[in-house]
């Protein structure tokens, strides 16, 4: 069953098109991941997934038309993960480790946003997946570039969506810690929770189930992560500058 | 554990009481406690109150200001509120000299001021096409301010002859405050801060920048333009009563930014109440450093708030993120 439903999806961006007729089916409790070169669209087309972009087209969410999900019952379906790079530093308002992966309740909050037990058990459970309990009464601007992105991803945790949408989720994360997605990724699957993300790393990409290659013409193919044809699509996505080979139980994926 | 936050804010209440007993027993020669009554009832209490409103007004824009536009160096005055309320008074200054019975002196220099503030913040908000986007705005009240700063300029050169009264309402100015001036105050005040702090969420929300508090299930562009709106009001009704007081919206918040634990709807309360301990304060000062010459209120703020802020840079960078 296919939670999320994309027909005839075109995407601009200050008038200019970036992805137009895309056609996609994202299943429910899978893990997909997207892979392409830079500039392919894939920010753009998760930014469209979180609401965050008008688009053509129809997107549906579990047979509802995104653009008609009301804002406060589209943030407690979907959490999206902003790529770090792209959240602009400003004014330190004093907000703590804490303070941050409590905003992930915000949307199951009223306008007060004053937590319930429920919100704070909810947030320890999330900090300690992603290691980052012990940290809670930090500044959050004193932190690390990796500690800080364990702290927003605890803040998506948190927010217990049914869809999550990663954009860059390891990126400033060290290899220990990146390799913890995976760990996070089986527990989402467990939990029959649909997730999305964005990954350079296309040796993490290959653990997904489904890999969705984005090319400069658009989605270049989709299909599950360990079909051959998935691996050759991969291997001509990237004008055969790769090579795929299986190590152990895993595929990884080598620069040539 | 994090301090309880209770007590700072009592504390701080308590200061504004005291501060206020001191500004109706001070007088110019000193504490004089057999005072005439009508002194004290009409000129100094009414003066005190109004100064700690009108501190306490703009601590809350100042606030407000910083949040919404995550900027460390936002003050109430930067939307275009300022040239436009200066231009409201000089419009109201020249014509009703200019023309008698034009209507214009009915407005009033007060009336002219609120009204130039608000209309200040609605141009800058026309000219960013809207409220959608932070940056926009900020650079459309920078236009503001410069485009109308120069039709003041204008102004004071084709009137010199206006110019001391238009100088007094740029410096700030405490002493003609009355009752009316208080009741409007405190009237704005009370509805302002209960806004503010019932859209406080959306500021704690844009801290992640403002695609992620879009995700937050808030309707942060409708909350964006509602924190705005008190920002305009506050300062406006401060500004018609005051004249252009300089330093106190963008010291008070950062006064008490480490005292807020974070939360954004204990630091909007904590940055209203020290803008009117500021104001105040710098108003005793300046009635009685020099007495009984006064100074006018406008340049101690400005030299305890510049020096205050430059301690704090000195110490820490001002909560801003390396």
């Amino acid at each position: 069953m296919s939670q999320l439903q994309l027909r005839n999806v075109s995407l601009s961006r200050n008038n200019k098109v970036i992805l137009q007729n895309i056609n996609l089916d994202i299943a429910q409790g899978e893990w997909t991941s997207i892979v392409g070169p830079n500039g392919a669209g894939k920010s753009t087309l998760l930014q469209a997934l979180a609401g965050l972009l008008p688009y053509e087209g129809s997107i549906q969410v579990g047979g509802a038309e995104l653009r008609s999900i009301a804002v406060k019952a589209r943030a407690q379906e979907i959490a999206w993960l902003e790529q770090a790079s792209t959240i602009p530093d400003g004014l330190d308002i004093g907000l703590r480790v804490y303070d941050i992966a409590m905003l992930g309740r915000l949307p199951h909050q009223n306008w007060l946003s004053v937590p319930s037990s429920q919100d704070h058990v909810l947030v320890e459970q999330a900090m300690r997946q992603t290691e980052v309990w012990d940290l809670r009464e930090r500044f959050f601007n004193q932190l690390s570039g990796g500690e800080r992105q364990r702290v927003l991803l605890a803040r998506l945790f948190a927010a217990q969506t049914s869809i999550l949408l990663m954009d860059e989720p390891i990126a400033n994360l060290d290899p220990p810690h990146q390799a913890d997605l995976l760990k996070w990724q089986t527990a989402l699957s467990t939990q029959g929770k649909t997730s999305i993300t964005v990954l350079h790393e296309i040796q993490f990409a290959l653990q997904a189930e489904n890999l969705i290659l984005l090319g400069k013409k658009g989605i270049h193919h989709q299909g599950k992560s360990d079909d051959p044809l998935t691996h050759q699509a991969l291997i001509d996505l990237f004008d055969g500058r790769i090579e795929l080979s299986k190590l152990g139980k895993h595929w990884v994926a080598l620069a040539r | 554990m994090r301090p309880p936050l209770l007590p700072r804010v009592l504390a701080l209440l308590l200061l504004s009481i005291a501060l206020l007993c001191l500004g109706a027993i001070l007088g110019s020669g000193g504490i004089a406690w057999n005072t005439d009554a009508a002194i004290v009832f009409d000129i100094r209490l009414p003066r005190s109150a109004g100064a700690w409103l009108a501190g306490a007004l703009l601590g809350l824009a100042g606030a407000i200001a910083q949040g919404v536009f995550r900027n460390p160096l936002a003050d109430p005055y930067l939307l275009g509120s300022a040239s436009g309320a200066l231009m409201g008074v000089a419009l109201v200054l020249g014509f009703s000299q200019a023309i008698s019975n034009s209507g214009f002196e009915l407005i009033g220099l007060n009336s002219g001021a609120f009204i130039g503030a608000l209309l200040g913040v609605v141009a800058a908000l026309i000219l960013a096409g809207g409220y959608r986007s932070s940056l926009r705005l900020l650079l459309s009240g920078v236009v503001i301010s410069v485009i109308l700063g120069a039709g003041n300029a204008l102004f004071t050169f084709v009137r010199p002859d206006l110019y001391q009264r238009f100088q007094a309402f740029m410096l700030g100015n405490t002493s003609l405050l009355d009752w009316q001036g208080v009741y409007l105050m405190l009237l704005v005040w009370l509805v302002c801060i209960a806004f503010a702090l019932l859209l406080s969420a959306a500021l704690n929300a844009l801290s992640l920048g403002e695609n992620t508090a879009k995700t937050l299930g808030l309707p942060i562009d409708q909350m964006r333009l509602g924190l705005i709106a008190i920002l305009a009001l506050a300062t406006g009704a401060a500004v018609a009563q005051t004249g252009l007081i300089a330093f106190i919206g963008l010291a008070a918040p950062h006064l008490v930014r480490r005292f807020a634990n974070g939360s954004q709807r204990t630091h909007l309360l904590m940055s209203s109440l020290a803008g009117g301990i500021l104001l105040l304060a710098s108003d005793l000062l300046a009635r009685t450093v020099l007495a009984p010459l006064e100074l006018p209120v406008g340049i101690v703020t400005a030299v305890l708030g510049g020096s205050y802020l430059l301690l704090l840079l000195r110490r820490q960078a001002l909560g801003v993120s390396a």
